[in-house]
């Protein structure tokens, strides 16, 4: 079979809603932009535990600090899936994990934001994983078999995840005056880089088009955003706090919310590396890859010792 | 009855105390399935203190809960080892300080699984299910990072020398431990030592590690008087409940 054929018999797969699997064939670019996206995913888990990670020291309570350092594993956890997925296409976690490093692999921006007091951990919980969500239920379903399964898994979680999170804000909203204000702060803080999460306007997104057609993407980043706002709006009303848009309103006609402009030089400016934290986050990454050096080899060194002893043996029988 | 809340502080505090420890890698690894590795193990020890401390916050005349007494005490009044204190300084040292500590506790858990008190009885059922876990794990890891490279070999030898110190305590009775000992609610710790010799020298026999000579001991975390690291992990540990006190969350 020529290109032409195998190209027109992969798209035809896509196209009935058939996965395409690690052995299938698969145009370069589809490989590409998978390894791509997938890695990008998977550093936003790993890069995302620094965040939360940073109040796990510091939780108000026995029981939130160990619910706070389950969420953050699974976060490890969601990597490690998400890198796998990645390998089955032939990326390597190590040459991730320096692109990473380098500042040449992205991650999502919204990690560059400090976490300042212990109500981020409900703000994040909410909006940052509930924006996530909203990316990644429809990633299920995407055409790539590994991706969309390991997907599956990590959407259970992150919703599990956004409960906790509002259960944080609905406690803090429901205390004294100080929690309360405590709670706005937060909303106020993690509101619009939330929005930012789903990406540049549809208008000048550059990988919808092609992304869409295989299968990969199935909103655009404006439907997805929509979407959000429609669910986080009455649940901000509900927590008794304000969202930070003097022009968000519903909108009887089109029957969803209206919202005010957002700041898309705020956003480039931090996908580009000046966010408040982005220097902080890839300087812990690296650190922790670097020290971890040692650990990796001597993991290495004694595999390799214990391989050969068993052959000896085996020998010597 | 303030003896045994004592003896009941000092168990809670041990697990309390490292846990918050190993909490601090969380995200700080040096390999994912190794950061996942060591959270568990924190939310392991985190989950036995909890355990504990509601058992105490549930006695006769204590008007208290878990997390009071988890993040309100004076440093004074908490009664861990100091070997669980220790910093973490790099993978090979947080390992050390476990295995010693797992090595300790899989003995201590064994007895206390016996214990004539129900409660505590029960919750050392539980918990020593987790502390084989955590022994088998650390025990290999010694064993993997004694025996790996040159390099590895060395930092799990310095660990060992600089964390031995620390574990003379772990069989040195505490005053209300003596008070406990002829009711038979205290274990008597002096009597573990043989044991934990046997499992420590295995191990550091297949790692390859030079036990180091019993010295100089430190002592005193059993009785409140900690080495400089604790004050700063009560910082962070009692940060909310004393900057927010008297609040739900």
């Amino acid at each position: 079979m020529n290109v032409i054929d195998l190209e027109t018999r992969f798209q035809e797969k896509i196209d009935s809603d058939i996965r395409i699997e690690p052995r299938d064939w698969m145009p370069d670019n589809y490989r590409h932009t998978l390894i791509r996206q997938i890695g990008q995913h998977a550093h936003s888990e790993i890069v995302g535990m620094l965040p939360e990670g940073n109040w796990i020291t510091r939780a108000p309570s026995l029981k939130r600090k160990v619910a706070l350092l389950a969420k953050v594993q699974d976060e490890a956890g969601h990597g490690l899936y998400l890198y796998s997925a990645a390998e089955t296409l032939g990326g390597d976690r190590d040459h991730m994990f320096e692109e990473l490093h380098s500042g040449k692999a992205k991650y999502s921006s919204i990690f560059n934001y400090p976490t300042l007091t212990w109500a981020d951990m409900g703000a994040i919980g909410w909006l940052v994983d509930g924006a996530a969500i909203q990316n990644q239920i429809p990633l299920c379903r995407c055409s790539y078999g590994p991706y969309a399964r390991a997907m599956i898994r990590v959407c259970k979680e992150e919703s599990f995840h956004q409960r906790q999170g509002f259960e944080i804000m609905t406690v803090l909203c429901a205390g004294t005056p100080i929690q309360k204000a405590m709670a706005q702060d937060a909303l106020n803080r993690f509101w619009w880089p939330s929005l930012m999460m789903f990406g540049p306007p549809d208008a000048e997104s550059t990988h919808t088009a092609q992304s869409k057609k295989w299968g990969i993407k199935r909103f655009t980043n404006d439907e997805l955003r929509q979407r959000f706002v429609d669910m986080i709006a009455p649940q901000a009303d509900h927590l008794g706090i304000t969202i930070p848009d003097p022009d968000l309103k519903w909108n009887e006609e089109t029957k969803q919310y209206d919202f005010g402009e957002i700041d898309w030089t705020e956003f480039w400016q931090v996908v580009k590396g000046h966010g408040p934290c982005n220097k902080d986050r890839i300087a812990a990454r690296t650190k922790a890859w670097e020290e971890g050096a040692w650990v990796r080899e001597a993991a290495l060194a004694y595999a390799e010792k214990q391989q050969i002893h068993s052959t000896t043996k085996s020998k010597a029988v | 009855m303030e003896a045994k809340v004592k003896y009941l502080l000092h168990l809670a505090d041990n697990p309390l105390i490292l846990g918050q420890r190993l909490a601090e890698w969380c995200g700080h690894g040096p390999v994912l399935e190794q950061d996942i590795a060591l959270t568990n193990t924190s939310l392991d020890l985190i989950g036995q203190a909890r355990l504990l401390f509601q058992y105490i916050a549930s006695l006769p005349g204590q008007d208290t809960n878990e997390d009071k007494l988890a993040m309100t005490r004076y440093e004074n009044q908490y009664l861990n080892l100091l070997l669980t204190e220790q910093p973490n300084h790099n993978f090979g040292h947080t390992i050390a300080r476990q295995f010693l500590y797992d090595a300790f506790n899989i003995i201590q858990y064994q007895a206390l699984s016996e214990h004539p008190d129900e409660k505590l009885n029960g919750i050392a059922v539980k918990t020593l299910k987790e502390i084989k876990y955590h022994y088998r794990y650390s025990s290999e890891w010694v064993i993997r990072l004694g025996d790996g490279t040159e390099k590895s070999h060395q930092f799990m030898q310095e660990a060992f020398d600089e964390l031995w110190r620390y574990t003379g305590e772990l069989f040195t009775m505490a005053a209300y431990e003596n008070e406990l000992k002829e009711e038979g609610y205290a274990l008597d710790v002096a009597l573990l030592e043989p044991e934990w010799k046997n499992r420590v020298s295995s191990i550091a026999t297949k790692a390859g590690l030079t036990i180091p000579a019993d010295e100089v001991m430190m002592f005193g975390g059993k009785e409140g008087k900690h080495t400089e690291h604790m004050g700063y992990i009560l910082t962070e540990l009692q940060y909310m409940q004393r900057a927010y006190p008297e609040m739900n969350w």
